[in-house]
């Protein structure tokens, strides 16, 4: 899908860690393969709610070990989330020293203005709403992904 | 407890009216590069160019030959560069976000450093995303191209409801 010739696999030139938390398990599947199809071995890790998500980052439970939860370069956040929902994680992301810089985008199925004020108030990087329609959600995921995984730097390279 | 925020709704593009950008870049070679990829964008959009610091915060607070709204709509997208006459890019960013007005207006940097001090502290200040002009003429005009899709096709901030949706907006080029 990715082959343009002009557009990098990523312009710091290393695999991206992507943090992406969802429990729609379709949606889930999309996007996963969307992502995958880009050039670059980019590492994935899907959580599928959001004291999952919070464990992953703060290294407890099943993600002690820090080789199995290395620190994301980009979180995928959805809103409505089984046991903690996605404002609050993305808060608690704020709150924390190490974790505040790391570039948040929430995805979602809510264009309610509550729910982008409140992402915002969080300083989240994107809110991007997921569109219904097969055809453009691909159109979605391919945008999203040349913007991310090829353009965007990151605060940390590895 | 969060409190609605009239001025959510007031922002441009809540009618579907073209997305109002706001670039700082002082650069003549760079700022028309960038100016001539969103003028050819698909997507439907204004572009007002200015060359430092001081003009871009002048241009966003309403001051001085930016005083007539007409003139200085909010942009729903700045691109701001880092190394600015007056006042640079930081400091902007800084103000922009301090301010009650701006604090949620997304400000993606575009520079040409890539040193990890400078991509820390954009995000420390609360940019939302750090691009790195290419050297080369086709991957400049690839990301302009990609930064228009992301932003103004698919990005949603408080108060903008543009009706567009990727692809509907425009054909990819």
């Amino acid at each position: 899908m990715n082959d343009a010739p002009n557009r990098p696999t990523s312009v710091q030139g290393s695999p991206l860690t992507i943090l992406f938390v969802e429990d729609n398990p379709d949606h889930a599947e999309l996007v996963m393969r969307n992502l995958e199809d880009h050039r670059v071995a980019n590492s994935i890790h899907h959580v599928s709610d959001g004291e999952t998500a919070l464990d992953y980052l703060f290294r407890r439970g099943k993600w002690t070990n820090p080789e199995k939860s290395p620190r994301p370069h980009l979180i995928l956040l959805d809103l409505r989330l089984p046991r903690i929902d996605g404002l609050e994680v993305l808060a608690r992301i704020r709150e924390d020293q190490s974790l505040a810089r790391i570039p948040v985008v929430i995805l979602t199925t809510s264009k309610a203005e509550l729910d982008v004020g409140r992402a915002y108030e969080s300083y989240v990087n994107s809110y991007i709403v997921k569109p219904l329609d097969f055809e453009k959600f691909n159109s979605l995921m391919e945008d999203l992904g040349f913007y991310w995984l090829g353009w965007n730097h990151y605060p940390w390279s590895v | 407890m969060y409190i609605r925020d009239d001025r959510f709704m007031r922002r441009p593009g809540a009618s579907g009216a073209p997305a109002n950008i706001l670039l700082v870049e002082d650069n003549p070679d760079h700022a028309e590069l960038i100016v001539r990829g969103f003028e050819d964008h698909p997507i439907p959009n204004r572009i007002r160019h200015v060359s430092d610091g001081e003009a871009a915060l002048d241009y966003l607070f309403r001051r001085g030959a930016w005083a007539d709204p007409e003139s200085s709509p909010t942009p729903g997208l700045v691109l701001l560069d880092l190394r600015l006459p007056k006042i640079d890019g930081l400091e902007v960013l800084r103000r922009v976000r301090d301010s009650k007005d701006h604090d949620h207006l997304p400000v993606v940097i575009l520079s040409t450093s890539r040193a990890e001090g400078d991509v820390r502290r954009a995000y420390e200040h609360q940019s939302n995303s750090y691009l790195v002009k290419p050297l080369d003429f086709a991957s400049f005009t690839a990301m302009i191209n990609d930064v228009g899709y992301y932003w103004l096709s698919w990005n949603h901030y408080p108060g903008r409801n543009l009706g567009l949706t990727g692809r509907d907006a425009g054909q990819r080029t």
